[in-house]
């Protein structure tokens, strides 16, 4: 019998790997506030999981509404516009899980996201993979399961890899305390993750 | 708040209801000072107490609102209750399964005690004479109704605009007595600009002369210019511009300009219509109080304006909704409800629904505003 090669997950398995590596960050009982929180449904994982006390922030009407159903407390306002009203360090975690690539504000989000809390969780599809470097070389923008669009209609408007985020980190003097990579089977990746990482999570706080 | 505009089908899935009439003996000491020796309180139920009595709800009335929520009466079926949409069986607020209460406050015209009661000190009707009601009061007078309807605890207390300042209300002077708040369309307190507008209502009725210092019933007339006035000017700020142009844009009636003073542009027959209809039923009295309970409100103000601290001895989970188009109450002040609430770690859902209607979009059945008071009330243990 042939050895079974690590296949990439399917979406659920990938939302659920996902949780998995956030909430290996979050201590339980802790207060989290997550934007971008789709329906609510890591919120409700991390509560059941971890006991936290967590609120989302969603502008989409139909997730609203299925945080809503989740029972999941959840704030429908614009990120892009800042997180006035939030106040500084009322959070010991503040979550973005694969949404800061479909926003237009990247260093204001950062900056309130580490105003509000005092760690920041962050995970976003590394656009320089393998993978989608192999895309681009062949000519086409990449579709895989981390980016599962086409350039006409992806949500994604921030275009970056592993050496951008931490180049960026650097100048806004945000601290990386912990940086995981993957590859589209889940496996860990300690070898060049800018190159064989296509999901990259970072645990970050304000460079003391 | 126009309740009267949206009802008229005279379909109503919860059939015929009948209004009943609660009597508090015990005084009632007002926030001003003023006390009532007694009250009456006319309200409606829907749907059935359970056992454990653990699943009444309270819908509390806006400015112009009463108790009859829903349904329709077996002698006026045309009249059919201002929020019937949400409320009846296997709708969002659903009578299947939690006991609906809606009650005509303190000072209301509908037959709750008000201005048009016999003071029975005098034996005359009250008029003028009859105090000055809070939001704080209406909560205290709702109170003794659920001690009378034998509910110690509220599953939900929710209202629009004035109504949801009832509910948030609730919260703060009863934690213990409610588990879950629906604010919509609402406000924390007044701006100066809707004090503004409740101010130019108020002397539209205390400038005509037939108001009498307000004791226009005493001499059998009614103030019917003031209060047509006050609720024309009330109607600008419950649609939206948008919603304006688009049901009346500068439709002319005549389809020319006739150089006079009569009704031309279709808004002003639709302002005229609204303001004859409302000065032929409400009293001026109640109107005039009304405004001063909405311009009043304002749970900060012993607090040094930190509302924030006003909301610390709230315990209800919360519910907060506003309407993209709303400019007499925005969604920047529903948001001021949710980050005070966030402040204190209270539990809250926010939603700031896309809708053209402007401040009465509480009162439609868009689809999404409905869906989303559906899934938080399913939540809702009984």
């Amino acid at each position: 019998m042939s050895e079974t090669l690590p296949r990439a997950m399917n979406a659920q398995e990938r939302e659920r790997f996902d949780f998995a590596v956030i909430a290996g960050w979050i201590p339980p009982g802790e207060r989290v506030l997550d934007l971008g929180c789709g329906d609510g449904t890591l919120l409700r994982y991390l509560r059941e999981t971890k006991g936290v006390e967590g609120y989302g922030v969603e502008i989409d009407p139909a997730r609203v509404l299925g945080c809503i159903r989740n029972g999941v407390d959840v704030i429908q306002i614009d990120i892009e516009r800042g997180l006035s009203g939030f106040e500084d360090g009322s959070f010991n975690h503040v979550i973005i899980s694969q949404a800061l690539q479909a926003m237009h504000a990247t260093e204001r989000i950062l900056g309130e996201m580490l105003r509000v809390a005092d760690e920041a969780v962050v995970s976003f599809p590394n656009f320089a993979f393998r993978a989608n470097r192999a895309a681009i070389a062949e000519g086409h923008m990449p579709v895989s399961e981390d980016l599962p669009y086409q350039w006409y209609e992806t949500p994604n408007v921030r275009f970056f890899t592993l050496q951008d985020f931490e180049a960026l980190c650097a100048r806004l003097r945000i601290e990386i305390r912990e940086r995981k990579a993957f590859d589209e089977a889940g496996q860990p990746v300690a070898d060049d993750p800018n190159l064989n990482g296509s999901l990259a999570f970072y645990r970050l706080g304000r460079a003391r | 708040m126009p309740q009267d505009t949206l009802a008229g089908a005279g379909e109503s899935s919860l059939g015929f209801v009948v209004p009943q009439r609660a009597r508090f003996d015990e005084p009632l000491t007002l926030k001003s000072g003023a006390q009532l020796p007694s009250f009456d309180l006319v309200y409606e139920t829907y749907g059935t107490l359970n056992a454990a009595r653990s699943n009444a709800v309270l819908v509390c009335h806006a400015l112009s609102g009463s108790h009859h929520v829903a349904g329709r009466y077996e002698d006026d079926p045309r009249n059919v209750g201002w929020w019937d949409n949400l409320v009846g069986p296997g709708k969002p607020l659903d009578t299947e399964r939690f006991f609906v209460v809606g009650v005509n406050n303190l000072g209301g015209c509908y037959g709750s005690t008000g201005p048009l009661s016999v003071n029975p000190h005098t034996g005359k009707r009250y008029g003028a004479d009859f105090p000055l009601v809070t939001v704080e009061d209406w909560v205290a007078a709702q109170a003794r109704l659920a001690d009378q309807l034998g509910i110690d605890t509220w599953a939900a207390v929710l209202g629009g605009s004035l109504g949801g300042m009832q509910a948030l209300q609730w919260s703060l002077q009863y934690p213990e007595r409610i588990r879950h708040a629906l604010v919509i369309a609402s406000a924390p307190k007044l701006s100066a600009q809707n004090i503004a507008f409740n101010e130019v209502a108020r002397q539209a009725i205390l400038s005509d002369p037939d108001f009498h210092a307000g004791h226009y019933a005493e001499r059998g007339v009614v103030p019917v210019r003031g209060l047509r006035l006050a609720r024309m000017i009330g109607h600008i700020t419950y649609l939206s511009d948008d919603q304006m142009a688009e049901k009346f844009g500068r439709q002319l009636r005549h389809g020319e300009h006739r150089f006079n003073y009569d009704v031309e542009f279709e808004v002003e027959s639709y302002l005229r219509y609204q303001g004859d209809k409302f000065a032929g039923f409400f009293d001026a009295n109640t109107y005039l109080m009304m405004t001063k309970a909405l311009d009043y409100f304002d749970p900060a103000y012993a607090y040094d304006g930190n509302l924030a601290a006003a909301l610390a001895r709230a315990k209800a989970k919360f519910l907060v909704a506003s309407f993209s188009t709303d400019w007499r109450f925005s969604p920047a002040r529903s948001r001021e409800i949710v980050f005070a609430l966030l402040h204190n770690r209270r539990s809250v859902a926010y939603a700031e629904i896309d809708c053209d209607a402007g401040h009465d979009s509480f009162l439609l059945d868009d689809a999404h505003y409905h869906a989303v008071m559906r899934a938080y009330l399913e939540n809702i243990e009984t």
